[in-house]
C-alpha cells in the first residue's frame, strides 16, 4: 500500500490528468505537472538511490538541477535510455520508466552497502593509496572498481531522436525567469531591445511564484500573486522571446552562450517521434543579464544524508507548487528565517510540523512570531548531533550549542520525525558568471561569493548577486537596469515593497557533535560521499590548495559539480587552516552547468553529415564500376576497381601492368588547382618554389617543390604557364587549402608589393589522366585535330583545345613515368570526358586505375608523395632532390634553412630505395630499419615509407628514409619483424626506366 | 568564443578565423646574410606573453584577409584590430 501525500490542489498540477509511470519496476501514479521527484514523494517514496562510495541509502534532497542524490536512469533498456538524470528535473508522462543507479541488486537491498560499515577503511584518497602497488596490477583493479562504481548505463543502440542547433543573436539575453529575470526582460524589451528570456523550468516565476509569506508584500499583494500578474503581461510585449525548459550550459567569452532547449523530453513516446528532441542554442548577446538565483545550502552535521532529510526550500516547493507533503512529522533545522516560511507553509496546509531547531540564539522577525503563535516548538541555540533511520529518517538527536559554536553541551533530546528540512542559508548561483571569465569576491558578512569584476557586457541581478530580500532585489535591479540601458525610468520606480526583516545571523560551516569527528559522518558532497572528516584528513596530510583538496577528496566532483556542498567545503578548509575564505578562492566552475547529452552537442552532424566529404564529377562512374574508395583529405577517391572478385592486391597488380603495357586512366580531379595571375606572377613563383621559374616559356609545365621557412618539404606539384602573367599551379590533394593559405599569407603580409592574385579553382575543373604507351592513340581519337607529335606537344607542355564544343586544357605531364596526358575540363563536363576516354580506349584495353595503383607506379619511378615519404622533417637534400634546389636564386621560402648546421648534417635521414633479398617479400610500411641485429638496444636507422610488389619489375620494391642513407648504396641492412628478420639492400630509389625513355616512347 | 571585428567584414564569430601567431616579425630581406643564430631567432623564437600581445589573425572562412590584433592573453580582451601594414596602436 502506498500512501498518497497530496495536500491540496495546486494550479500547477492537473489532477484531472492522471499519469502512471514505473520506478524500479513498480507502477505509481502522479499528475500532469509533476516531476518524477514530486510524484515519488506524493507516493511516500524517499529512497531513490545509493551513494557512490559507501552505497548509503539516499533520498530526494532538492527540487531542482542541484540534486545530488536522486540520480536515475530514465527508460532503462531502451534506445532512448539516459543515465544520470535528476529525478527533480524529469517531468512525468504516461509510460515513463526510471530506475535507481549505483545499486545492486536493488535500491532496497544493495550489496555495496557493506562499504558503509567498512567506511573506516575508505578514507579520502583511499583508491590512490591502496591501488598503487604493484603498479602493474592497476589494470586489474580498475576493472573491478569501474564495475562496482558505475553511474548508470549508456544506451547501446542508436539514438532515435533528432537534435538541432540554432544560432541566436539578441540585444539582451536574460538567464533565469524568477522575479528578477522577468522584470529585467520586461524592461529590456519595453526599451526596444530584442530580448530573449530563458529558464530551465517549464514554468516561469522561479521561487517567488510560490512565495506567500504574508509579511512580504509587493504593491499590497503577496509576491506570488503580484508576479503572476507580471508574467501575464509578458505575453503582450513585443521584442521578447521566452524559452522555458531551456538551460544555459555554458557562458563563454564575448557573451557567447550555449543553451539546451528541451522540446520533447516531457512527452509520451508516441509524441516524440519525428520531432526535434533538444536544440542547442548558440546565443551571441550584446548584453547578458544573469538572474540565475540562489541555491539553498544544507547544513553539515553527523548523518545528514538520510532519506527524508531535504532542503527546507524544497519541502516548501513540494508543498506549495506540487501540493505534496514530504513527511507527516516534519522538523526543520536552520540558521536563518527561511525555514520558518517553509514551516508556516506546511502548517497552513495542515501538515504537521513538530519543531524547529535553530542554531541562532533568537530571531525577532514576524514570521518567527507567527511560528511561535502556531505552537510549533522552537529550540534556539541547538544543533542536530545525530540522526537515525536506515532507509528513511525516523528520529534526530539535538543538543545545546556552546556559545562559540564549536561544541555541544547538556543533555541530548531525541525527536521522532520522518522529514527534516535543513536551511543553511543561500549560495548565489554564480557558476555561469565565473564561466564567462568574470571574477568573484567573498562577502564576509553574507558568507557568499558575489560577482565583482565583469569581463563582458553583463550584469547579475537578484539573488545571484547577493540580494536575497525582495526590497533589495527590486531596488538594486532598478538601478542596474537604468545604468545598463541608460534610461531614466523603469516601471519598478513605483513599486511598493514591504518585507519581514531578518536581523539575526549565525553561520557554522561544520556543526559539532557529541562524538569526535572521526566517529561521525557529516557529508559535504552527497554524491561522492565526501565528508568533513575527509576534508580535514586532506588538510592534515598537507593539502592546502582548494583545487588539490577537491581532487583528493573528490568533493564537488560528482555530476552535480558540488552545487550544494562546495561552500561548506571551502568554509571547513578555511576554519581548519585558519585562513579567510576570500583568500582561499573557489574551485573553477566549468561548463556545462548541467550535463548535456552528446546528441545535443553534435546536432545534425551525425551519420553521413558527421564529416563533410567531396566527390569528383566522375564519382557516379566509379560507383557504377564497383570502385572501392579511400579518403584523401575530405575527398572520396577511387582506390582500385576490383573485377570478378579480385582482392585489392590482384586488382592493383592488374591495373599497374595495364597502365605500363597499354593504357590506364586515373581520376585526378582532386588535385589542388590554384589560378595565379598578375604582372609579378613569375617573381612570386620564384620566391615560393625552390627552382627557377622566370624562364619557363608560355605553354610549358614545370615540377616545383615548396618548402616551409624551416627548409622542410611542404608540398609539390606541376605548374603550367598559361600566359605572360598567368599560371595554373597544382598541389597535392590534401595540401590544397593549406598551400593557398600559405601563399596568401606571404602575399598579404611579406610581399604586399607583388601584383599577384590567387584563386582556388580545384572544384572548377575535372581532370582525367590518360597514361601508358597507347595514351597518345586514345587522345588522337578524341581530338583528331590536335597535333600530338613530340615536336608539337612534347613532354612538360600544355595545349588549350576543344573537344567538340568543350574547351579543355591538356598538360602532357607524368606521375607514372609513362607517356601521359592530364585533360582538364570544366567540372560539369567531367563525367562526359571520362566516358569519352573510356570509349575511345576500349580497343586498347584502357584500364581505370585508382590511387593505390597510382602510388605503386610512382614508387617504381621513385617519385615521392609529400606526406607519405616525407613527414615535415625532410629537406629536398634529404630526398636526394638537390637538382631541384636553385643555387642561383638569391632567396626563396626555406632557402636559408637549408644551410643551417642541423639541416647540413651528413647523418640526417635520407630517402633511399630498398630491395629485399627475397624479391617476394613485401616490407611493411612503417617497419624499422637496423644495421646490426646483435646490438642491444638496437639502433633504429630509419623506416620504410612506401612498399609494393611491382608487377612490372616482378619484385618487391620499397622507399625508405635511412640515417646517412645517401652513402649506403649497396649496403645490407635488416628489417626486424615480429617473427623474422628481413634482409634488404639499399638501392637507387628509381627502380624503373631510370633514363626516362618511356616518356617519349 | 571571441567575437572578432574583421577590418574588412565586421563582427564575426571566432570560428571563421585562424590565429597566425605573433605579429610584426618581419621576414628578413636578406636571409643569406644572417648567422644561424640570427636566422633561428626569426624562425623559432616567439614571445608568448601573458598579457598584451600583438598577433596575426586571418579571416580564413570569410574574406581570407590577414590583419593584426592586440589581445590581452590573460583575459582574452581584444584591445585593438588593425590592417596589415598599419602602425600598431601605442599602448
Amino acid at each position: 500500500m502506498t500512501k498518497n501525500l497530496r495536500v491540496k490542489s495546486s494550479e500547477y498540477i492537473d489532477e484531472t490528468n492522471r499519469i502512471s509511470f514505473k520506478f524500479n519496476n513498480k507502477t505509481y501514479h502522479g499528475f500532469k505537472g509533476d516531476t518524477l521527484a514530486s510524484a515519488l514523494l506524493a507516493n511516500d517514496v524517499h529512497l531513490v538511490g545509493r551513494s557512490f562510495k559507501y552505497h548509503r541509502p539516499r533520498g530526494i534532497m532538492t527540487s531542482g538541477s542541484e540534486e545530488p542524490n536522486a540520480i536515475v536512469q530514465v527508460n532503462p533498456g531502451t534506445n532512448r535510455t539516459e543515465p544520470n538524470v535528476r529525478a527533480t528535473e524529469v517531468e512525468i508522462y504516461e509510460g515513463l520508466e526510471a530506475s535507481s543507479q549505483n545499486c545492486w541488486p536493488s535500491v532496497e537491498f544493495d550489496i555495496g552497502g557493506i562499504n558503509n560499515f567498512l567506511s573506516p577503511f575508505f578514507p579520502a584518497g583511499f583508491y590512490y593509496k591502496t591501488f598503487m602497488w604493484p603498479a602493474s596490477f592497476w589494470e586489474k583493479y580498475e576493472f573491478f572498481i569501474r564495475h562496482s562504481a558505475g553511474l548508470g548505463k549508456s544506451p547501446t543502440s542508436n539514438d532515435p531522436d533528432i537534435y538541432d542547433h540554432r544560432n541566436i543573436h539578441c540585444d539582451v539575453l536574460v538567464v533565469g525567469a524568477g522575479i528578477s529575470g522577468i522584470l529585467a526582460a520586461k524592461n529590456a524589451a519595453k526599451n526596444n531591445f530584442k530580448t530573449l528570456l530563458v529558464d530551465e523550468k517549464n514554468e516561469l516565476g522561479g521561487s517567488t511564484i510560490f512565495e506567500n509569506n504574508e509579511f512580504n508584500k509587493i504593491d499590497n499583494k503577496t509576491p506570488s500573486e503580484w508576479l503572476k500578474k507580471e508574467i501575464e503581461e509578458l505575453k503582450n510585449i513585443e521584442n521578447l522571446e521566452i524559452k522555458t525548459r531551456t538551460s544555459v550550459a555554458a557562458y563563454h567569452q564575448y557573451n557567447y552562450l550555449l543553451a539546451r532547449e528541451n522540446l520533447t523530453d516531457h512527452l509520451e513516446a508516441k509524441d516524440k517521434t519525428n520531432k526535434i528532441r533538444q536544440r542547442l542554442l548558440k546565443i551571441r548577446a550584446k548584453k547578458v543579464i544573469l538572474a540565475t538565483g540562489a541555491l539553498e545550502r544544507p547544513l553539515i552535521f553527523n548523518n545528514n544524508d538520510r532519506p527524508g532529510i531535504m532542503l527546507s526550500s524544497a519541502i516548501k516547493k513540494y508543498s506549495e507548487f506540487y501540493g505534496v507533503a514530504c513527511g507527516s512529522k516534519n522538523v526543520f533545522f536552520t540558521n536563518n528565517d527561511s525555514a520558518y516560511e517553509s514551516a508556516m507553509s506546511l502548517y497552513n496546509k495542515g501538515i504537521n510540523v513538530e519543531a524547529i531547531i535553530d542554531i541562532r540564539e533568537q530571531s525577532e522577525s514576524k514570521i518567527v512570531k507567527k511560528v511561535k503563535e502556531a505552537g510549533i516548538k522552537i529550540y534556539w541555540s541547538h544543533s542536530v548531533v545525530d540522526t537515525t533511520g536506515y532507509k528513511r529518517l525516523n528520529s534526530i538527536s539535538i543538543m545545546k550549542l556552546s556559545n562559540d559554536g564549536t561544541s555541544v553541551t547538556g543533555g541530548k533530546i531525541s525527536i521522532s520525525c520522518d522529514c527534516l528540512g535543513v536551511a543553511g542559508g543561500w549560495t548565489p548561483a554564480v557558476h555561469l558568471y565565473t564561466q564567462s571569465g568574470s571574477k568573484l569576491k567573498f562577502d564576509e558578512e553574507k558568507k557568499v561569493f558575489l560577482p565583482n569584476q565583469n569581463t563582458s557586457e553583463q550584469i547579475s541581478v537578484g539573488s545571484c548577486s547577493g540580494d536575497f530580500k525582495i526590497d533589495e532585489i527590486i531596488k538594486n535591479l532598478n538601478q542596474k537596469l537604468k545604468d545598463t540601458f541608460n534610461i531614466n525610468e523603469t516601471d519598478l520606480d513605483s513599486i511598493k515593497v514591504e518585507i519581514d526583516q531578518e536581523n539575526s545571523k549565525r553561520n557554522i560551516w561544520l556543526l559539532p557533535s557529541d562524538k569526535p569527528i572521526g566517529k561521525t559522518k557529516p557529508f559535504v558532497d552527497y554524491q561522492n560521499d565526501a565528508t568533513a572528516k575527509d576534508i580535514k584528513l586532506a588538510l592534515r596530510e598537507g593539502f592546502r590548495s582548494i583545487e588539490h583538496v577537491k581532487r583528493y577528496t573528490t568533493t564537488g566532483m560528482g555530476t552535480d559539480q558540488g552545487k550544494l556542498g562546495n561552500m561548506h567545503a571551502l568554509g571547513i578548509i578555511a576554519d581548519t587552516a585558519g585562513v579567510k575564505m576570500g583568500e582561499l578562492g573557489t574551485t573553477t566552475f566549468r561548463p556545462p552547468y548541467t550535463p548535456l547529452t552528446f546528441g545535443t552537442i553534435v546536432g545534425r552532424n551525425v551519420g553521413k553529415f558527421f564529416d563533410i566529404f567531396r566527390r569528383t564529377p566522375m564519382n557516379d562512374w566509379h560507383i557504377e564500376n564497383k570502385a572501392e574508395f579511400e579518403n584523401v583529405g575530405q575527398w572520396k577517391r577511387a582506390w582500385y576497381y576490383p573485377i570478378n572478385g579480385e582482392t585489392m592486391h590482384q586488382a592493383v597488380q592488374r591495373e599497374s601492368k595495364a597502365a605500363r603495357e597499354s593504357a590506364g586512366i586515373l581520376d585526378a580531379s582532386t588535385l589542388g588547382k590554384i589560378d595565379i595571375q598578375g604582372s609579378d606572377a613569375s617573381e612570386f613563383l620564384n620566391r615560393v618554389y625552390t627552382n627557377a621559374w622566370s624562364k619557363l616559356a608560355i605553354g610549358k609545365c614545370r615540377y616545383g617543390l615548396m618548402l616551409n621557412e624551416d627548409g622542410m618539404v611542404y608540398d609539390d606539384g606541376v605548374t603550367t604557364r598559361l600566359g605572360e602573367n598567368h599560371y595554373i599551379m597544382t598541389t597535392t590533394t590534401g595540401g590544397a587549402a593549406n598551400v593557398l593559405g600559405k601563399l596568401e599569407d606571404y602575399l598579404q603580409t611579406e610581399w604586399p608589393e607583388l601584383d599577384v592574385y590567387l584563386t582556388s579553382v580545384t572544384d572548377h575543373y575535372a581532370t582525367a589522366s590518360l597514361c601508358g604507351p597507347n595514351s597518345k592513340k586514345i587522345l588522337e581519337k578524341i581530338i583528331p585535330d590536335l597535333d600530338l607529335s613530340d615536336e608539337n606537344f612534347p613532354h612538360m607542355s600544355f595545349k588549350e583545345v576543344n573537344i567538340g564544343s568543350i574547351q579543355c586544357r591538356i598538360m602532357r605531364i607524368s606521375f607514372t613515368g609513362e607517356q601521359s596526358y592530364e585533360i582538364n575540363v570544366q567540372a560539369s563536363y567531367g563525367k562526359d570526358l571520362w566516358k569519352k576516354c573510356i570509349d575511345a580506349g576500349q580497343e586498347f584495353n584502357i584500364t581505370p586505375y585508382g590511387t593505390e595503383t597510382m602510388h605503386l607506379l610512382r614508387a617504381e619511378k621513385g617519385f615521392i608523395i609529400v606526406g607519405q615519404d616525407t613527414d615535415g622533417t625532410m629537406t629536398p637534400i634529404d630526398l636526394q632532390m638537390d637538382w631541384i634546389v636553385s643555387k642561383k636564386k638569391y632567396d626563396f621560402i626555406g632557402k636559408r634553412s637549408l644551410y643551417r648546421s642541423d639541416t647540413m648534417r651528413e647523418d640526417r635521414k635520407q630517402l633511399v630505395g630498398l630491395l629485399t633479398d627475397d624479391p617476394n617479400i613485401v616490407l611493411e610500411e612503417g617497419a624499422q630499419i637496423v644495421s646490426d641485429l646483435n646490438q642491444s638496444p638496437v639502433e633504429m636507422l630509419g623506416h620504410v615509407t612506401s612498399s609494393y610488389f611491382s608487377p612490372n619489375l616482378k619484385k618487391s620494391i620499397a622507399l625508405a628514409v635511412v640515417r646517412g642513407g645517401k652513402d649506403m648504396m649497396g649496403k645490407k641492412l635488416f628489417v626486424p619483424m615480429e617473427n623474422k628478420n628481413i634482409n634488404v639492400t639499399v638501392a637507387n630509389p628509381v627502380f624503373y626506366d631510370e633514363k626516362n625513355e618511356r616518356l617519349n616512347a | 568564443m571571441f567575437l572578432i571585428n574583421c577590418p574588412y567584414c565586421g563582427e564575426r564569430d571566432q570560428q571563421e578565423f585562424k590565429a597566425g601567431g605573433e605579429a610584426h616579425i618581419e621576414r628578413p630581406k636578406q636571409p643569406t646574410e644572417l648567422s644561424d643564430d640570427e636566422w633561428a631567432e626569426y624562425l623559432f623564437m616567439r614571445k608568448n606573453i601573458k598579457g598584451v600581445q600583438f598577433e596575426r589573425w586571418n579571416h580564413a572562412h570569410g574574406c581570407r584577409k590577414w590583419f593584426n590584433m592586440v589581445r590581452d592573453t590573460s583575459n582574452d580582451e581584444i584591445k585593438a584590430i588593425y590592417k596589415m601594414g598599419e602602425k600598431p596602436p601605442s599602448q
